[in-house]
């Protein structure tokens, strides 16, 4: 039998070479392709880490007899524990086999060139589907958090099912100083009290409103404990984790989908300062990995699995806004591990899927996907650069500081005895931030509502309060259409202004302790909210310097008197820009996203200037955006691409044993019976044992990891003739002679890896990184002179790297 | 298992049929002119049922505040948008969504309260379940080889979808210890 040769290729996951088989060697008869139908649940035996969860079923109704494990496949063999990192290269090379033998059997007869026909579409199915029940469900919750939003001020007595907007929609009764009062309205002081002004009806509804804000928070928290405690947070911290290489049992299932729409929806309509787009990529996330288990060619390979998610997280973002260009981008950069070219197109098929799905629901009656599309296109000028790139300082101080405020937030959350009342902490939170903000109508509002107001140029249509200019008598017949010049501001802008500037203050405070409660809170709103309001206020400033100052300097140029030079809603669209970039480190995605929400070209240089800057300035305070952050919190095992070595040491340094550690615990290939095999296993905890010529000559075979060698010795007891504690466990191809009245041997060649990879001991460890990052490796040998050193897995690598950074190495928890 | 995901796909199949051929009503389309203050008229918003054919200022705007000469001008500053809705679609999730949370919650306080009762009522049938349930957490796989052989004896239907719950609850059980209380997921 020819080893295995994918060492051949070049690796690289970024050039997937899947069509390309003319190259490969053939391998006959090594695949490890099994026939489970199911999720196949971790295997019971041995002390492992206390935070594996335990499954409680057994692998009692696998197929039944084997003869030669070489033969047939074991159910079992080829999965990975909960809370591990899969083996990419033996998941690719899974995907390259069965691909191979698809199309070599369909020259055999029609039936079979059909199923490769239909192996091939198969992707394209799923993304189909994927994009459908992803978009139908972001209609879904935007419906209903509408609804539910406007449930705290009143309620519609045409059908309780309107919220504000729609119960107004035909009646004529809302005049244009006041757009949003109509008779079947009403709000909870009116229907209590029958009044709806006076200092009653405003403690009223000042009751009302906290009151259903504490119910809507409890159910959340209260559902997420009871069914799914995977649904609370983000999700992409931990999605960007999964598709690493990492497995967390259930994080995608059923039942974190259910518990995730439903409680986004009651968290998102209690007032919290939280958003819905982090979540809406989990449940994205969840739809796809619920997808998957209808077609084997997923269900069956993580890492064909892994590129299916890649897309899902774009679908996500791009339901979330709008955006699909924006969400792909989002998926690439922040996102996912590894690539490959051809998910790049398949994300796009997805996400325009989605969007078009969720425009034919239209959740928001108008035919737009996003509340906050805005349509204007007035040009901006040079000399505004200075205003954005300030923009784009505060948004990096801002994300510098809010990541350090949230962490050390979240740490005492973790650590201290705050965090044994997380349902308590959740709705004190409402409560204080129903309080704060019932008073401040911005605060008031929802977060895209308010980002909606703040991008919204002022032209004669509009009534707000921050569109209070004052009158000038004779510009009011001069206008170009309903567009206006710079006016000085009025009583009700001023008004407005300092009730931002709380409303900011408020914000900045609130989302630190909100972001990271048990319940599905999102990033993105919060902070482009705070951007927003910042930006606006500039703007303002910037406007009214003008209008007073146009015969100075910097204005005489290009802002006469009465021109419409400064739009204050494009500083608040940067601002919005420049905040999310500092908290998330974001770079095209942003600028694409922020674009594809205004349909406008012309300000992609103000929106990079600021990012950019933002992003600089961000940068020097820390070099993590909050997802990486939350990452390093947990502890996750996530090989950070972008993160380098200062030092320069060698293989030798990192790998394990150490010097004072006991030595390698390795198998040989054919002089250990059943009993010893057990033993060793039983005795450690590692998660895979090399492979040895012998204990003296150390010359390396293989490698074996511990999942697959109980489960067929375990198997073998149970089914094959004569297996016992004393019989010979052969890892080579060919039996030994035994002495006539030994037991039978077990062989085991099917599970062993023959092409373990490995380094010398003089290796530098940057290489080293480099072969673990690109390869997607979970160990590694190391050799000296070809004889077996050390081994070097991932979490080696990850402690060695937390140690330089002076970060504590026992952070790292996961294997 | 796959019969789930079928009905699924149909369910929402279903869904987004239903938002195409539900938004036809005629209540759900609407033009609305929003018409800023022009001279001494104040602003005013104007709405009508009309189809996007005659969604313009001269069809919408009734009364029309100025007289012949001056419409021309009036109207120009007018905008005039095409809406359309689907109360249908609206009344469908909010329904749907609010019976979803419904179930949840019955789901919650019969798991939370009322199993207990009712299993300690059952005390016969319930010996195995609940000392399963209450020594689950030290040696969960010795008691589940005990309840899986013997629920091999037994494989009806209703065996299955106990035992599938069981094994739920469990799961739920080590995901909230792992983030709730010794939070090592999701801080």
């Amino acid at each position: 039998m020819e080893t295995s040769g994918y060492l051949s290729n070049s690796f690289d996951g970024l050039h997937s070479n899947d069509e390309d088989d003319d190259e490969m060697v053939d391998i006959a008869g090594a695949t490890l392709d099994f026939s489970s139908s199911d999720d196949v649940p971790p295997l019971c035996s041995g002390d492992f880490d206390e935070f594996s969860s335990r499954r409680v079923s057994m692998n009692g109704h696998g197929p039944s007899q084997m003869v030669d494990p070489l033969d047939d496949p074991l159910p079992g063999v080829g999965t990975y524990e909960d809370f591990n990192t899969i083996d990419w290269v033996r998941e690719k090379s899974k995907d390259r086999d069965r691909h191979r033998e698809i199309t070599h059997k369909s020259r055999e007869s029609t039936v079979a060139l059909l199923l490769r026909i239909s192996d091939a579409f198969s992707g394209w199915l799923l993304m189909l589907l994927v994009g459908l029940m992803a978009g139908a469900l972001a209609g879904g919750i935007d419906i209903a958090a509408h609804w539910l939003t406007d449930m705290k001020e009143g309620v519609c007595l045409n059908g309780f099912w309107f919220n504000h907007e729609h119960c107004c929609w035909t009646s004529s009764e809302p005049t244009f100083q006041e757009r949003d009062r109509c008779p079947q309205w009403q709000s909870w002081a009116e229907l209590f009290s029958g009044t709806s002004t006076g200092a009653l009806a405003y403690s009223l509804n000042y009751l009302m409103y906290i009151l259903w804000a504490l119910l809507f928070s409890f159910l959340a928290v209260t559902l997420v404990r009871a069914f799914a405690p995977y649904a609370c947070g983000s999700g992409i911290p931990e999605i960007k984790t999964i598709l690493s290489g990492f497995i967390i049992r259930g994080y995608l299932g059923k039942w974190t989908l259910i518990t995730k729409t439903i409680t986004l929806v009651l968290a998102v309509s209690s007032g919290l300062s939280l958003g819905k787009e982090g979540p809406l990529v989990h449940v994205a996330c969840c739809c796809a990995n619920i997808l998957c288990h209808l077609f084997t060619k997923y269900r069956k390979n993580e890492a064909k699995r892994r590129e299916v998610l890649s897309a899902a997280a774009a679908v996500g973002v791009s339901v979330a806004f709008g955006a699909p260009i924006g969400g792909v981008l989002f998926s690439l950069e922040e996102v996912s591990y590894y690539f490959p070219l051809k998910t790049l197109w398949r994300s796009f098929f997805a996400a325009l899927v989605a969007a078009f799905t969720l425009r034919s629901i239209n959740p928001f009656g108008n035919s737009r996907l996003v509340l906050f599309y805005v349509e204007f296109h007035a040009p901006w000028h040079l000399v505004e650069l200075a205003p954005f790139i300030l923009l784009g300082i505060f948004g990096g101080l801002w994300g510098a500081l809010f990541i350090r405020a949230n962490i050390a937030w979240c740490r005492i959350r973790k650590t201290t005895r705050l965090g044994h009342y997380s349902v308590v902490e959740v709705v004190l939170v409402t409560g204080l931030t129903a309080l704060l903000a019932f008073p401040n109508s911005y605060t008031r509002m929802s977060g895209s509502e308010l980002i909606s107001e703040l991008f919204n140029d002022c032209t004669l249509l509009d009534s707000s309060q921050l569109c209070g200019y004052k009158q000038l008598p004779n510009i009011s017949d001069t206008g170009v259409g309903n567009t206006l010049g710079d006016r000085p501001a009025g009583e009700a802008l001023y008004t407005a202004l300092w009730q931002l500037a709380l409303a900011l203050l408020f914000k900045m405070m609130i989302t630190v302790i909100t972001f990271g409660m048990k319940v599905p809170s999102g990033l993105f709103i919060p902070s482009m909210a705070i951007g927003a309001i910042a930006g606006r206020l500039l703007g303002v400033a910037m406007e009214q310097l003008a209008y007073y100052n146009h015969d100075s300097l910097i204005f005489k140029g290009w802002c006469s008197q009465g021109a419409d030079c400064i739009t204050p809603g494009l500083y608040a669209m940067v601002g919005a820009a420049a905040c999310l970039g500092g908290v998330t480190r974001m770079t095209v995605s942003l600028v694409v996203i922020m674009f594809e929400l205004t349909g406008g070209l012309e300000y992609i240089v103000p929106l990079m200037a600021a990012t950019m800057t933002s992003k600089w300035v961000a940068d020097a305070f820390g070099r993590e955006g909050i997802y990486e952050a939350h990452i390093r919190l947990n502890g996750y095992p996530f090989l950070e691409p972008k993160e380098e070595f200062e030092q320069s040491s060698l293989a030798v340094d990192v790998m394990r044993p150490r010097r004072a550690d006991p030595a390698l615990a390795t198998l040989t290939q054919d002089g250990m019976n059943v009993g010893e095999v057990e033993a060793l296993v039983e005795s450690t905890h590692y998660s895979g044992f090399p492979v040895v010529v012998s204990q003296e000559s150390q010359r390396l075979v293989g490698f074996v990891l511990r999942r697959d060698l109980l489960i067929s010795i375990d198997n073998a007891r149970k089914r094959q003739e004569g297996v016992v504690s004393a019989s010979q466990v052969v890892f080579t191809e060919h039996t030994p002679p035994l002495p006539p009245e030994a037991p039978p041997p077990l062989r085991l060649r099917g599970i062993v890896d023959l092409s373990p990879f490995t380094v010398t001991d003089h290796t530098a460890m940057d290489i080293t990184v480099d072969i673990f990052r690109k390869l997607g490796l979970r160990q590694c040998l190391v050799t000296h002179n070809v004889r077996l050193l050390g081994i070097i897995t991932k979490k080696d690598i990850l402690k060695h790297m937390a140690q330089i950074s002076n970060r504590d190495p026992d952070s790292i928890l996961f294997n | 298992m796959k019969t789930l995901f079928v009905l699924e796909a149909i369910f929402l199949a279903c869904f987004v049929l239903l938002s195409q051929v539900t938004a036809k009503n005629s209540e759900d389309i609407r033009c609305k002119c929003i018409c800023p203050p022009y001279r001494d008229i104040e602003g005013q918003i104007y709405k009508q049922n009309v189809s996007l054919k005659d969604c313009n200022c001269l069809h919408v705007v009734e009364p029309m505040p100025v007289d012949g000469k001056d419409v021309e001008a009036y109207c120009l500053r007018c905008e005039c948008k095409y809406e359309e809705r689907s109360s249908g679609t609206i009344k469908f999730t909010i329904i749907m969504y609010l019976s979803i949370l419904g179930l949840l919650l019955f789901y919650m306080v019969y798991l939370t309260l009322l199993e207990p009762m009712l299993k300690r009522r059952l005390f016969g049938h319930s010996q195995l379940i609940q000392s399963e349930d209450e020594v689950g957490d030290q040696q969960p796989f010795a008691n589940a080889h005990n309840v899986l052989s013997r629920s091999h004896s037994r494989p009806n239907v209703l065996n299955k979808v106990e035992h599938a719950q069981q094994r739920w609850r469990r799961q739920v059980q080590e995901q909230r210890k792992s983030v709730f209380d010794r939070h090592v997921v999701l801080s």
